[in-house]
Protein backbone atom coordinates (compact mmCIF):
# COMPACT_ATOMS: atom_id res chain seq x y z
CA UNK A 1 0.00 0.00 0.00
CA UNK A 2 2.83 2.45 0.85
CA UNK A 3 4.27 2.27 -2.33
CA UNK A 4 1.06 2.75 -4.45
CA UNK A 5 0.51 6.09 -2.18
CA UNK A 6 4.27 7.10 -2.79
CA UNK A 7 3.50 6.57 -6.82
CA UNK A 8 0.21 9.06 -6.38
CA UNK A 9 1.50 11.21 -3.96
CA UNK A 10 5.24 11.60 -5.31
CA UNK A 11 4.73 13.74 -8.17
CA UNK A 12 1.95 16.09 -6.49
CA UNK A 13 5.24 17.60 -3.89
CA UNK A 14 8.57 16.18 -4.63
CA UNK A 15 8.23 16.26 -8.38
CA UNK A 16 5.68 18.43 -9.32
CA UNK A 17 5.57 18.29 -13.12
CA UNK A 18 5.18 22.26 -13.31
CA UNK A 19 7.36 23.70 -10.66
CA UNK A 20 10.19 21.17 -11.22
CA UNK A 21 10.11 19.55 -14.62
CA UNK A 22 8.86 22.75 -16.50
CA UNK A 23 5.67 20.59 -18.15
CA UNK A 24 2.45 21.60 -19.42
CA UNK A 25 3.19 24.87 -18.38
CA UNK A 26 1.16 26.88 -21.61
CA UNK A 27 -2.00 26.00 -20.43
CA UNK A 28 -1.39 26.23 -16.84
CA UNK A 29 -1.07 30.24 -17.44
CA UNK A 30 -3.81 31.17 -19.95
CA UNK A 31 -6.95 29.61 -18.20
CA UNK A 32 -5.77 30.87 -14.20
CA UNK A 33 -7.51 34.28 -14.14
CA UNK A 34 -10.99 32.53 -12.50
CA UNK A 35 -11.65 29.75 -10.32
CA UNK A 36 -14.23 27.93 -12.33
CA UNK A 37 -12.13 27.50 -15.52
CA UNK A 38 -8.81 26.52 -13.68
CA UNK A 39 -11.01 23.83 -11.33
CA UNK A 40 -12.83 22.48 -14.83
CA UNK A 41 -9.18 22.51 -16.79
CA UNK A 42 -7.67 20.82 -13.86
CA UNK A 43 -10.60 17.77 -13.57
CA UNK A 44 -10.04 17.77 -17.52
CA UNK A 45 -6.19 17.23 -17.12
CA UNK A 46 -6.33 14.59 -14.09
CA UNK A 47 -8.82 12.61 -16.68
CA UNK A 48 -6.51 12.41 -19.72
CA UNK A 49 -3.18 11.94 -17.77
CA UNK A 50 -5.04 8.92 -15.42
CA UNK A 51 -6.88 7.20 -18.60
CA UNK A 52 -4.20 7.90 -21.14
CA UNK A 53 -1.73 6.16 -18.43
CA UNK A 54 -3.97 3.57 -18.38
CA UNK A 55 -4.28 2.88 -21.96
CA UNK A 56 -1.10 3.32 -22.74
CA UNK A 57 0.68 0.45 -20.06
CA UNK A 58 -2.68 -1.91 -21.33
CA UNK A 59 -1.07 -2.17 -24.88
CA UNK A 60 2.58 -1.41 -24.14
CA UNK A 61 3.52 -4.79 -24.72
CA UNK A 62 2.07 -4.47 -28.10
CA UNK A 63 3.21 -0.99 -29.16
CA UNK A 64 6.07 -1.34 -31.62
CA UNK A 65 9.04 1.07 -30.68
CA UNK A 66 9.35 2.58 -33.94
CA UNK A 67 5.93 3.70 -33.73
CA UNK A 68 5.02 4.65 -30.18
CA UNK A 69 5.17 8.32 -30.41
CA UNK A 70 2.08 8.45 -33.17
CA UNK A 71 0.11 5.70 -30.74
CA UNK A 72 -0.01 7.49 -27.53
CA UNK A 73 -0.88 10.31 -29.78
CA UNK A 74 -3.97 8.67 -30.78
CA UNK A 75 -4.89 7.25 -27.58
CA UNK A 76 -4.53 10.91 -25.83
CA UNK A 77 -6.33 12.87 -28.71
CA UNK A 78 -9.21 10.53 -28.11
CA UNK A 79 -9.52 10.69 -24.77
CA UNK A 80 -9.50 14.89 -25.34
CA UNK A 81 -11.92 14.82 -27.70
CA UNK A 82 -14.18 12.94 -25.68
CA UNK A 83 -13.73 15.61 -22.65
CA UNK A 84 -14.49 18.52 -25.46
CA UNK A 85 -17.50 16.88 -26.65
CA UNK A 86 -18.77 16.63 -22.75
CA UNK A 87 -17.58 20.11 -21.92
CA UNK A 88 -19.38 20.92 -25.24
CA UNK A 89 -22.59 19.07 -24.41
CA UNK A 90 -22.82 19.56 -20.53
CA UNK A 91 -21.01 23.40 -19.99
CA UNK A 92 -21.15 25.07 -22.89
CA UNK A 93 -19.98 28.27 -21.52
CA UNK A 94 -17.03 27.14 -20.20
CA UNK A 95 -16.20 25.35 -22.83
CA UNK A 96 -16.13 28.78 -24.88
CA UNK A 97 -14.17 30.40 -22.17
CA UNK A 98 -11.27 27.91 -22.54
CA UNK A 99 -11.63 27.89 -26.37
CA UNK A 100 -8.38 26.38 -27.82
CA UNK A 101 -6.71 25.41 -24.39
CA UNK A 102 -8.75 22.09 -24.23
CA UNK A 103 -7.75 21.10 -27.42
CA UNK A 104 -3.89 21.69 -26.46
CA UNK A 105 -4.18 19.26 -23.66
CA UNK A 106 -2.83 17.12 -26.32
CA UNK A 107 0.34 18.65 -26.46
CA UNK A 108 0.45 19.23 -22.91
CA UNK A 109 3.83 17.13 -22.35
CA UNK A 110 2.79 15.83 -18.78
CA UNK A 111 0.28 13.61 -20.91
CA UNK A 112 2.88 12.80 -23.19
CA UNK A 113 6.19 12.76 -20.92
CA UNK A 114 4.30 10.33 -18.41
CA UNK A 115 3.19 8.13 -20.68
CA UNK A 116 6.60 7.94 -22.74
CA UNK A 117 8.25 8.27 -18.84
CA UNK A 118 6.39 6.04 -16.76
CA UNK A 119 3.23 3.81 -18.18
CA UNK A 120 5.70 3.03 -20.93
CA UNK A 121 7.32 0.53 -18.39
CA UNK A 122 5.02 -0.05 -15.61
CA UNK A 123 1.81 -1.99 -14.68
CA UNK A 124 -1.61 -0.42 -15.44
CA UNK A 125 -2.39 0.05 -11.93
CA UNK A 126 0.47 1.86 -11.01
CA UNK A 127 0.32 3.70 -14.42
CA UNK A 128 -2.64 5.20 -13.48
CA UNK A 129 -2.21 6.32 -9.83
CA UNK A 130 1.11 8.34 -11.58
CA UNK A 131 -0.99 9.47 -14.53
CA UNK A 132 -3.59 11.01 -11.66
CA UNK A 133 -0.65 11.83 -9.12
CA UNK A 134 0.63 14.32 -12.04
CA UNK A 135 -2.66 15.38 -13.01
CA UNK A 136 -3.59 16.75 -9.14
CA UNK A 137 0.31 18.54 -8.79
CA UNK A 138 -0.42 19.93 -12.16
CA UNK A 139 -4.23 20.98 -10.63
CA UNK A 140 -2.45 22.07 -7.34
CA UNK A 141 -0.50 24.50 -8.88
CA UNK A 142 -3.50 25.89 -11.26
CA UNK A 143 -5.68 25.91 -8.31
CA UNK A 144 -3.05 28.41 -6.42
CA UNK A 145 -2.34 30.48 -8.73
CA UNK A 146 -6.56 31.42 -9.63
CA UNK A 147 -7.16 31.45 -5.90
CA UNK A 148 -5.17 34.48 -5.75
CA UNK A 149 -5.62 36.12 -9.25
CA UNK A 150 -9.41 36.12 -8.78
CA UNK A 151 -9.06 37.28 -5.02
CA UNK A 152 -6.74 40.03 -5.55
CA UNK A 153 -7.77 40.77 -8.91
CA UNK A 154 -11.40 40.78 -8.98
CA UNK A 155 -12.12 40.50 -5.36
CA UNK A 156 -13.93 37.33 -5.80
CA UNK A 157 -13.54 33.67 -5.25
CA UNK A 158 -15.42 31.50 -7.56
CA UNK A 159 -17.53 34.68 -8.56
CA UNK A 160 -18.63 35.26 -5.46
CA UNK A 161 -17.92 38.44 -3.86
CA UNK A 162 -15.34 38.91 -0.94
CA UNK A 163 -13.73 42.02 -1.04
CA UNK A 164 -16.34 44.90 -1.79
CA UNK A 165 -14.80 46.42 -4.27
CA UNK A 166 -14.02 50.59 -3.86
CA UNK A 167 -16.26 51.13 -7.60
CA UNK A 168 -19.42 49.76 -6.06
CA UNK A 169 -18.29 51.37 -2.44
CA UNK A 170 -16.42 48.78 -0.44
CA UNK A 171 -12.86 48.83 0.66
CA UNK A 172 -10.92 46.88 -2.13
CA UNK A 173 -9.12 48.88 -4.56
CA UNK A 174 -8.74 46.15 -6.96
CA UNK A 175 -4.93 45.08 -8.54
CA UNK A 176 -5.68 44.84 -12.48
CA UNK A 177 -2.31 43.89 -12.83
CA UNK A 178 -3.55 40.08 -11.64
CA UNK A 179 -6.08 40.05 -14.37
CA UNK A 180 -3.49 40.17 -17.02
CA UNK A 181 -1.68 37.09 -18.33
CA UNK A 182 1.93 38.27 -17.05
CA UNK A 183 0.71 38.15 -13.29
CA UNK A 184 0.87 34.12 -13.66
CA UNK A 185 4.45 33.69 -14.60
CA UNK A 186 5.23 36.02 -11.33
CA UNK A 187 3.25 33.66 -9.04
CA UNK A 188 4.26 30.53 -10.24
CA UNK A 189 7.94 32.21 -10.01
CA UNK A 190 7.40 32.91 -6.48
CA UNK A 191 5.12 29.61 -5.89
CA UNK A 192 9.05 27.61 -7.18
CA UNK A 193 10.83 30.10 -4.87
CA UNK A 194 9.13 29.11 -1.77
CA UNK A 195 8.77 25.32 -2.66
CA UNK A 196 12.66 25.61 -3.25
CA UNK A 197 13.15 27.71 -0.34
CA UNK A 198 12.43 24.43 1.79
CA UNK A 199 12.88 21.91 -0.68
CA UNK A 200 16.50 23.01 -1.35
CA UNK A 201 17.57 20.00 -2.84
CA UNK A 202 15.74 21.22 -5.87
CA UNK A 203 18.10 24.20 -6.56
CA UNK A 204 19.41 24.09 -9.83
CA UNK A 205 23.23 25.10 -10.37
CA UNK A 206 22.88 28.32 -12.53
CA UNK B 1 -2.73 43.15 -49.68
CA UNK B 2 -3.28 45.68 -46.72
CA UNK B 3 -5.32 43.29 -44.85
CA UNK B 4 -2.93 40.24 -44.91
CA UNK B 5 -0.18 42.81 -43.90
CA UNK B 6 -1.91 44.08 -40.85
CA UNK B 7 -2.74 40.39 -39.73
CA UNK B 8 1.03 39.80 -39.89
CA UNK B 9 1.85 42.64 -37.81
CA UNK B 10 -0.62 41.36 -35.39
CA UNK B 11 0.30 38.02 -35.35
CA UNK B 12 4.08 38.78 -34.87
CA UNK B 13 3.71 41.51 -32.14
CA UNK B 14 0.17 42.26 -31.10
CA UNK B 15 -1.05 38.38 -30.47
CA UNK B 16 2.14 37.08 -30.38
CA UNK B 17 1.94 33.98 -29.68
CA UNK B 18 4.38 32.66 -27.05
CA UNK B 19 4.04 36.36 -25.23
CA UNK B 20 0.50 37.09 -24.86
CA UNK B 21 -1.30 33.16 -25.46
CA UNK B 22 1.66 31.24 -23.96
CA UNK B 23 1.80 28.61 -26.58
CA UNK B 24 5.10 26.23 -26.40
CA UNK B 25 6.11 27.47 -23.33
CA UNK B 26 7.63 24.31 -22.63
CA UNK B 27 10.43 23.94 -24.95
CA UNK B 28 10.25 28.20 -24.43
CA UNK B 29 11.77 27.69 -21.20
CA UNK B 30 14.02 24.69 -21.68
CA UNK B 31 15.29 25.55 -24.64
CA UNK B 32 16.45 29.02 -24.35
CA UNK B 33 19.50 28.83 -22.34
CA UNK B 34 21.87 30.03 -25.48
CA UNK B 35 20.59 32.54 -28.00
CA UNK B 36 22.51 29.66 -31.35
CA UNK B 37 20.50 26.71 -29.95
CA UNK B 38 17.34 29.00 -29.09
CA UNK B 39 17.65 30.45 -33.17
CA UNK B 40 17.45 27.17 -34.70
CA UNK B 41 14.10 26.18 -32.69
CA UNK B 42 12.84 28.94 -33.43
CA UNK B 43 13.51 28.64 -37.71
CA UNK B 44 12.58 25.33 -36.90
CA UNK B 45 9.05 26.41 -35.31
CA UNK B 46 8.61 28.83 -38.96
CA UNK B 47 9.05 26.20 -40.96
CA UNK B 48 6.84 23.70 -39.60
CA UNK B 49 4.37 26.49 -38.76
CA UNK B 50 4.24 27.79 -42.61
CA UNK B 51 4.08 24.23 -43.72
CA UNK B 52 1.21 22.98 -41.17
CA UNK B 53 -1.31 26.07 -40.62
CA UNK B 54 -2.41 25.74 -44.47
CA UNK B 55 -2.33 21.90 -44.58
CA UNK B 56 -4.66 22.16 -41.76
CA UNK B 57 -7.06 25.15 -43.24
CA UNK B 58 -7.15 22.87 -46.44
CA UNK B 59 -8.23 19.55 -44.28
CA UNK B 60 -10.86 21.89 -42.13
CA UNK B 61 -12.35 23.18 -44.75
CA UNK B 62 -12.46 20.39 -47.70
CA UNK B 63 -12.92 17.55 -45.47
CA UNK B 64 -14.13 18.19 -41.72
CA UNK B 65 -16.51 21.54 -42.05
CA UNK B 66 -20.10 20.75 -42.18
CA UNK B 67 -21.59 20.42 -45.57
CA UNK B 68 -17.80 19.92 -46.85
CA UNK B 69 -18.11 16.73 -48.36
CA UNK B 70 -21.71 17.42 -49.95
CA UNK B 71 -20.12 17.29 -53.75
CA UNK B 72 -19.54 13.70 -53.22
CA UNK B 73 -22.96 12.90 -52.57
CA UNK B 74 -21.90 13.06 -47.88
CA UNK B 75 -24.51 16.60 -47.17
CA UNK B 76 -25.19 16.78 -43.98
CA UNK B 77 -22.23 15.18 -42.23
CA UNK B 78 -20.07 17.23 -40.06
CA UNK B 79 -16.34 15.80 -38.93
CA UNK B 80 -15.44 18.49 -37.22
CA UNK B 81 -15.39 16.70 -33.71
CA UNK B 82 -12.64 14.75 -34.91
CA UNK B 83 -10.38 17.94 -35.97
CA UNK B 84 -8.46 17.19 -32.92
CA UNK B 85 -6.96 13.99 -33.99
CA UNK B 86 -6.69 15.19 -37.53
CA UNK B 87 -4.74 18.36 -37.22
CA UNK B 88 -2.38 16.76 -34.88
CA UNK B 89 -1.98 13.70 -37.34
CA UNK B 90 -1.27 16.53 -40.12
CA UNK B 91 1.18 18.07 -37.78
CA UNK B 92 2.76 14.62 -36.82
CA UNK B 93 3.36 13.51 -40.46
CA UNK B 94 4.64 16.85 -41.93
CA UNK B 95 7.09 16.85 -39.44
CA UNK B 96 8.32 13.38 -40.18
CA UNK B 97 8.27 13.73 -43.84
CA UNK B 98 10.01 17.29 -43.39
CA UNK B 99 12.65 15.46 -41.08
CA UNK B 100 13.02 12.76 -43.75
CA UNK B 101 13.09 15.51 -46.63
CA UNK B 102 16.06 17.47 -45.38
CA UNK B 103 18.10 14.31 -44.20
CA UNK B 104 18.42 13.21 -48.14
CA UNK B 105 18.75 16.69 -49.93
CA UNK B 106 20.06 19.42 -47.18
CA UNK B 107 22.13 17.51 -44.90
CA UNK B 108 23.75 20.83 -43.44
CA UNK B 109 19.93 22.48 -42.77
CA UNK B 110 19.02 18.67 -41.37
CA UNK B 111 22.45 18.97 -38.60
CA UNK B 112 21.29 21.96 -38.05
CA UNK B 113 17.42 21.46 -37.09
CA UNK B 114 17.72 17.50 -36.50
CA UNK B 115 17.37 17.60 -33.21
CA UNK B 116 14.66 20.08 -32.59
CA UNK B 117 12.15 18.84 -35.04
CA UNK B 118 11.24 15.71 -33.03
CA UNK B 119 10.47 18.39 -30.22
CA UNK B 120 8.18 20.46 -32.66
CA UNK B 121 5.21 17.81 -32.76
CA UNK B 122 4.45 18.47 -29.00
CA UNK B 123 4.77 22.02 -29.20
CA UNK B 124 1.41 23.68 -28.56
CA UNK B 125 2.67 26.73 -30.42
CA UNK B 126 1.78 24.33 -33.55
CA UNK B 127 -1.25 23.25 -32.69
CA UNK B 128 -2.53 26.10 -31.14
CA UNK B 129 -1.78 28.15 -34.47
CA UNK B 130 -3.81 25.60 -36.15
CA UNK B 131 -6.81 25.56 -33.87
CA UNK B 132 -6.54 29.42 -33.74
CA UNK B 133 -6.80 29.39 -37.35
CA UNK B 134 -10.12 26.90 -37.61
CA UNK B 135 -11.34 29.03 -34.74
CA UNK B 136 -11.09 32.81 -36.02
CA UNK B 137 -12.28 31.00 -39.62
CA UNK B 138 -8.81 32.14 -41.79
CA UNK B 139 -9.11 31.56 -45.67
CA UNK B 140 -6.18 29.59 -47.06
CA UNK B 141 -4.22 32.87 -48.16
CA UNK B 142 -4.64 34.14 -44.65
CA UNK B 143 -3.72 30.96 -43.16
CA UNK B 144 -0.87 31.19 -45.07
CA UNK B 145 0.36 34.51 -43.56
CA UNK B 146 -0.67 34.00 -40.07
CA UNK B 147 1.45 30.77 -40.13
CA UNK B 148 4.68 32.72 -41.37
CA UNK B 149 3.62 35.80 -38.72
CA UNK B 150 3.11 33.69 -35.54
CA UNK B 151 5.77 31.19 -35.96
CA UNK B 152 7.78 34.65 -36.45
CA UNK B 153 6.52 36.04 -33.35
CA UNK B 154 7.56 32.76 -31.40
CA UNK B 155 10.99 32.64 -32.75
CA UNK B 156 11.65 36.42 -31.95
CA UNK B 157 10.49 36.36 -28.59
CA UNK B 158 12.47 32.76 -27.54
CA UNK B 159 15.86 34.19 -28.90
CA UNK B 160 14.78 37.43 -26.78
CA UNK B 161 14.74 35.43 -23.84
CA UNK B 162 17.74 33.39 -24.49
CA UNK B 163 19.89 36.65 -24.83
CA UNK B 164 18.36 37.97 -21.70
CA UNK B 165 19.37 34.23 -20.26
CA UNK B 166 22.71 34.68 -21.42
CA UNK B 167 23.23 38.15 -19.72
CA UNK B 168 21.94 37.06 -16.29
CA UNK B 169 25.09 34.43 -15.95
CA UNK B 170 26.57 37.53 -14.39
CA UNK B 171 23.91 38.74 -12.25
CA UNK B 172 23.50 37.50 -8.29
CA UNK B 173 19.77 35.88 -8.14
CA UNK B 174 19.10 34.64 -5.05
CA UNK B 175 19.15 31.09 -4.48
CA UNK B 176 15.56 29.17 -4.51
CA UNK B 177 15.16 31.36 -7.64
CA UNK B 178 17.94 29.98 -9.59
CA UNK B 179 17.76 28.38 -13.26
CA UNK B 180 13.77 28.00 -13.46
CA UNK B 181 12.24 30.66 -11.33
CA UNK B 182 14.02 33.80 -12.24
CA UNK B 183 13.54 32.45 -16.12
CA UNK B 184 9.27 32.82 -14.99
CA UNK B 185 9.77 36.22 -13.73
CA UNK B 186 12.06 37.46 -17.20
CA UNK B 187 9.26 35.93 -19.20
CA UNK B 188 6.77 37.72 -16.58
CA UNK B 189 8.33 41.24 -17.26
CA UNK B 190 8.88 40.41 -21.18
CA UNK B 191 5.19 39.52 -21.73
CA UNK B 192 4.22 43.07 -20.06
CA UNK B 193 6.75 44.73 -21.96
CA UNK B 194 4.93 43.47 -25.80
CA UNK B 195 1.37 44.09 -24.03
CA UNK B 196 2.70 47.56 -24.99
CA UNK B 197 1.61 46.19 -28.51
CA UNK B 198 -2.00 45.36 -27.60
CA UNK B 199 -3.70 49.27 -28.18
CA UNK B 200 -2.33 49.06 -31.71
CA UNK B 201 -4.94 49.46 -34.12
CA UNK B 202 -4.06 48.28 -38.11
Amino acid sequence: MGKARDTLLRPVFDENPIALQILGICSALAVTSKMETAVVMSLAVIFVTTFSNGAVSLIRKHIPTNIRIIVQMTIIASLVIVVDQGLRAYAFDISKQLSVFVGLIITNCIVMGRAEAFAMKESVGASMLDGMGNGIGYGLILLVVAVLRELFGSGRFFGVEIFRLANVGGWYEPNGLMLLPPSAFFIIGGFIWVLRSFKTEQIEEA
Amino acid sequence: MEAYLSLFVKAVFVENIALAFFLGMCTFLAVSKRVSTAFGLGVAVIVVQVITVPLNNLVYRHLLREEALAAIGLGGVDLTFVGLISYIGVIAASVQILEMFLDKYVPSLYNALGIFLPLITVNCAILGGSLFMVERDYGFGESVVYGLGSGLGWALAIVALAGIREKMRYSDVPHGLRGLGITFMTVGLMAMAFMAFSGIQL
